[in-house]
C-alpha cells in the first residue's frame, strides 16, 4: 500500500502533502486536548507496534501479500487523531529510514493510511459500534469489521489519486476494480489482527482503551489552559 | 475526571506490548511473505509498475528492512526491525510528548 515515487504526478503529490499537513495540524490540536501525560507511552508503543506488525507481510492470494495498515487499531486504542499521528510517524520512519514509500509520496501515503485509514476507519468503527451490544465484545467486533473495511477504503483513496494524477496511461476504472478487489482480501487480515490486538488489550486493561473510555466523552468543564 | 484511573499507568501492559512488538520485528519478520504487496501486484497487473522510480534513499544503511553489510538475512532483517521499533517508539513518544495535554500543573502551558 506504500506508494513509491513516480506513480502519481508532482502536482497531485503536493496537493496530497497539503491535505496531509492539514490533517496533522488538526491531529496535533485535537491531541493537545485529550492526550494526558500518562497516555503518551501507550500511544508511542502503539506506533512502534504498528511498525513491527507492518513488517509482517502475509500471503493473501497467488503472488500477493499484504500487511497491517493499523489505522483502526491505533484509532480504537488511542483515539482517531492521536492514532493518525501514530500512523504518520510510522510512515515517516519507513520512508526516511527504510526506503519504504517514496518521499515525494509521503503526503499521499499519509492521506491514504492516516487520514482515510485511521480517522475514516474510526468513523466506520463508531457507526458499527452503535449497532452492536454495548460490551467489550461489541467493541472488539466493531474494531475488526472497521479495520477490514478501512483497507479497501485506503485502496479506493489511492485509486482516486491515480485517477487525478496517475503518471501511467492506464484506465482508472480497471485500477479501481483491481485495487479494491485485492485489498478486500488484505482487509480480512487487517480485521483479524486488529480484533485480536484490541481484544488482548481489552482483556487486560479495558480502561486504557480510548474507544471504551473516551469515544464520546461527556461534556467536561475544564478551565481553559492556564499556567499554574 | 480520569485521575482515579490514570494512576494505573498500565506498565505491565506496556512492557508486554513492547516485548511482543520487538519479538515480531526481530524474530518473526524473517518469515514475512516477500511476494509483492497489493499495490505492487495491481501495478504489475494493470501495467503501471514501470512508472515507479527508485527511492531517493535506496542506498541508505537500512533500506528495504536490512542492515547494509550484514549478510546473514535473519540477523539483518532482525536488527533492522529492532532499529525501526526503537526509532518509532522514540520519535512517536517525543512528538506526542510535545503535543500532550498540559493540565497536570507540572508544566507550563503553551502560550497558544
Amino acid at each position: 500500500m506504500h506508494i513509491p515515487d513516480g506513480f502519481i504526478n508532482a502536482g497531485t503529490s503536493v496537493g496530497a502533502a497539503g491535505v496531509a499537513l492539514g490533517t496533522m495540524g488538526v491531529a496535533v490540536r485535537r491531541t493537545r486536548d485529550v492526550l494526558g501525560e500518562r497516555q503518551v507511552p501507550l500511544a508511542a508503543l502503539t506506533a512502534a507496534f504498528i511498525f513491527a506488525v507492518q513488517m509482517l507481510n502475509f500471503p493473501v492470494a497467488s503472488g500477493t501479500s499484504g500487511h497491517l495498515l493499523g489505522g483502526v487499531l491505533a484509532a480504537v486504542l488511542v483515539g482517531p487523531w492521536t492514532g493518525a499521528i501514530c500512523v504518520a510517524v510510522v510512515l515517516a520512519v519507513q520512508g526516511l529510514l527504510f526506503a519504504d514509500g517514496g518521499l515525494s509520496a509521503l503526503g499521499l501515503n499519509v492521506v491514504n493510511m492516516s487520514l482515510v485509514g485511521a480517522v475514516g476507519g474510526y468513523l466506520v468503527f463508531r457507526a458499527i459500534r452503535r449497532l452492536l451490544p454495548d460490551n467489550l465484545v461489541g467493541t472488539e467486533v466493531a474494531a475488526g469489521v472497521a479495520a477490514f473495511l478501512s483497507v479497501p477504503m485506503a485502496a479506493a483513496a489511492f485509486t482516486l489519486e491515480f485517477a487525478i494524477g496517475g503518471n501511467a496511461d492506464v484506465a482508472w476504472g480497471d485500477v479501481a476494480l483491481a485495487m479494491v478487489g485485492t485489498h478486500v482480501l488484505i482487509g480480512i487480515g487487517e480485521g483479524v489482527i486488529t480484533a485480536m490486538a484490541v481484544g488482548a488489550v481489552l482483556a487486560s486493561r479495558p480502561d486504557l482503551v480510548h474507544a471504551v473510555d473516551g469515544a464520546a466523552p461527556p461534556l467536561e468543564i475544564r478551565p481553559h489552559e492556564v499556567a499554574r | 475526571m480520569a485521575t482515579a484511573t490514570s494512576v494505573r499507568s498500565g506498565r505491565t501492559l506496556w512492557l508486554v506490548g513492547l516485548l511482543v512488538a520487538v519479538a515480531l520485528a526481530v524474530l518473526v519478520s524473517f518469515y514475512a511473505s516477500s511476494q509483492p504487496d497489493g499495490l505492487e501486484k495491481v501495478a504489475g497487473d494493470e501495467g503501471f509498475l514501470a512508472s515507479a522510480e527508485d527511492h531517493d534513499l535506496a542506498d541508505s544503511p537500512l533500506a528495504d528492512y536490512g542492515v547494509r553489510g550484514i549478510d546473514d538475512d535473519r540477523l539483518s532483517v532482525g536488527l533492522a526491525g529492532l532499529a525501526g521499533v526503537a526509532v518509532t517508539l522514540a520519535a512517536g513518544g517525543g512528538l506526542l510528548w510535545l503535543v500532550r495535554r498540559r493540565d497536570d500543573g507540572s508544566t507550563t502551558a503553551d502560550p497558544v
